[in-house]
């Protein structure tokens, strides 16, 4: 217990960060939806619960007895990733942060940030497929490579993880069904693709470790694999399931007798700048 | 009534909205029953070749998917008053029966993904599977032909 205390102490001084960093994005959104609402403007109440659930849920991820628990216990890391990297990004991208900051930053700041979005890289950056690409890809370099094991000993090794599993997660989720705007987002039916193929993936990869007891090189036990590969697969299942249901809303939005009328102001508001 | 309904209903995508959600609801049988409650079914059994380890992720999302799109698929046939029951029951009659046989065939005996049940005669079992997958395209191919003959007199009758 002695030697291990050095590195629960930093540990949890890395985890009292990352909460308050969390802590600081929930209060930046809160501000900017005081701010909306002083100068009269709506902000969807759904939005704001949306994105406190998912700060909430990386809270719960990143605190101390998850935390803990994930580096001996293999369950408990697909938990955490599961919260980290899929249901939390739900959370806040259905938040639609972008779009509060559009309305509420100077128009100037704005500006910027569009630019930002239109930039090639980027564009190229938040196509689903590239989305997809590092979201399951990381996954599968993580848990079928001896990456993980490595994550386990190395401190910077284990942050980015925990880093990538989140700004992953959410690029995908912006990427297939976000409420956001994104420069050259393809159509409905290239993002279901993709979706379709993403869980077919996630399916695939917790049936892999569980019949080749991946990760390798780790202290767990095979029964904690196995039940944490089923975590992986049915976790996936629900997570992705609410992706599927919020892509086809768009769907169904779309086909309505309004939706001109159901545009969001975010898609107006994003191509403005543009044509001015 | 009869002939407003008859304006906007779309036999078709009714027959197709159904039948997903048939396929999913019969997929979710599986996976709930026999997986689940009665732990026949395993996650995976050690006779599974590569190609049926791959075919089944692909499977599995789709029927999440199907789920989804047919739910939809029906609640914007209501919104459009373009709903046709007959062809709806008909159609979520056919995906059933369809899925598990395919289930039961293709799952089971060609990609050999796992069996029913482990450690017992699994002929019986087999047939019965297969069985109710065959009584269940039946009643849905039966519902189609009335679904068809119904909306021929209704034609006629205008």
């Amino acid at each position: 217990m002695e030697s291990h205390s050095y590195h629960v102490h930093s540990e949890s001084e890395s985890v009292f960060v990352a909460l308050l960093v969390v802590a600081g994005l929930l209060i930046l959104y809160l501000v900017a939806v005081t701010r909306q609402k002083r100068s009269g403007r709506h902000w969807n109440a759904w939005r704001t619960a949306s994105f406190g659930m998912g700060t909430a849920l990386l809270f719960v991820a990143l605190s101390a007895p998850l935390a803990n628990l994930s580096h001996h216990d293999l369950r408990a890391h697909m938990l955490q990733h599961l919260l980290i990297g899929m249901l939390a990004p739900l959370g806040l991208v259905f938040g639609a942060p972008l779009t509060l900051a559009f309305r509420t930053l100077p128009v100037q700041a704005s500006r910027s940030i569009t630019a930002i979005l239109r930039n090639r890289l980027v564009r190229w950056l938040i196509h689903p497929v590239s989305a997809f690409v590092s979201n399951i890809g990381g996954m599968y370099l993580l848990y079928l490579t001896p990456l993980y094991a490595l994550t386990l000993t190395n401190p910077y090794l284990h942050y980015f993880m925990h880093l990538h599993f989140l700004v992953a997660g959410c690029l995908f989720t912006w990427a297939i069904a976000g409420p956001d705007p994104a420069a050259g987002r393809p159509g409905i039916r290239t993002r279901l693709v993709v979706l379709f193929l993403s869980i077919a993936a996630h399916a695939t990869l917790g049936k892999l470790m569980y019949i080749y007891l991946w990760p390798h090189g780790t202290p767990h036990e095979a029964e904690e694999i196995l039940a944490a590969a089923q975590f992986m697969y049915y976790g996936g299942d629900f997570a992705e399931l609410l992706l599927v249901i919020a892509l086809f809303t768009i769907w169904y939005r779309r086909r309505g007798p309004h939706s001109a009328e159901l545009q969001t102001e975010a898609v107006r508001l994003y191509q403005t700048p543009a044509r001015t | 009534m009869r002939s407003t309904n008859q304006d906007f209903s779309d036999p078709a995508r009714s027959r197709w909205a159904a039948a997903l959600i048939g396929i999913a609801i019969m997929a979710g049988v599986d996976e709930i029953i026999f997986h689940q409650v009665l732990g026949w079914h395993h996650f995976y059994d050690l006779s599974t070749p590569a190609v049926g380890l791959l075919s089944d992720g692909l499977l599995h999302s789709a029927e999440l998917i199907a789920l989804v799109a047919g739910f939809f698929m029906l609640l914007d046939l209501r919104r459009r008053n373009a709903l046709a029951p007959a062809w709806a029951w008909a159609g979520f009659f056919v995906g059933m029966g369809g899925f598990q046989l395919f289930d039961g065939i293709v799952d089971h005996k060609v990609l050999r993904l796992h069996q029913i049940r482990y450690g017992v005669n699994l002929l019986p079992y087999d047939v019965v599977w297969n069985l109710a997958g065959l009584v269940l395209l039946f009643v849905g191919v039966v519902m189609l032909a009335r679904a068809r003959s119904t909306t021929a007199i209704n034609m006629s009758a205008d």
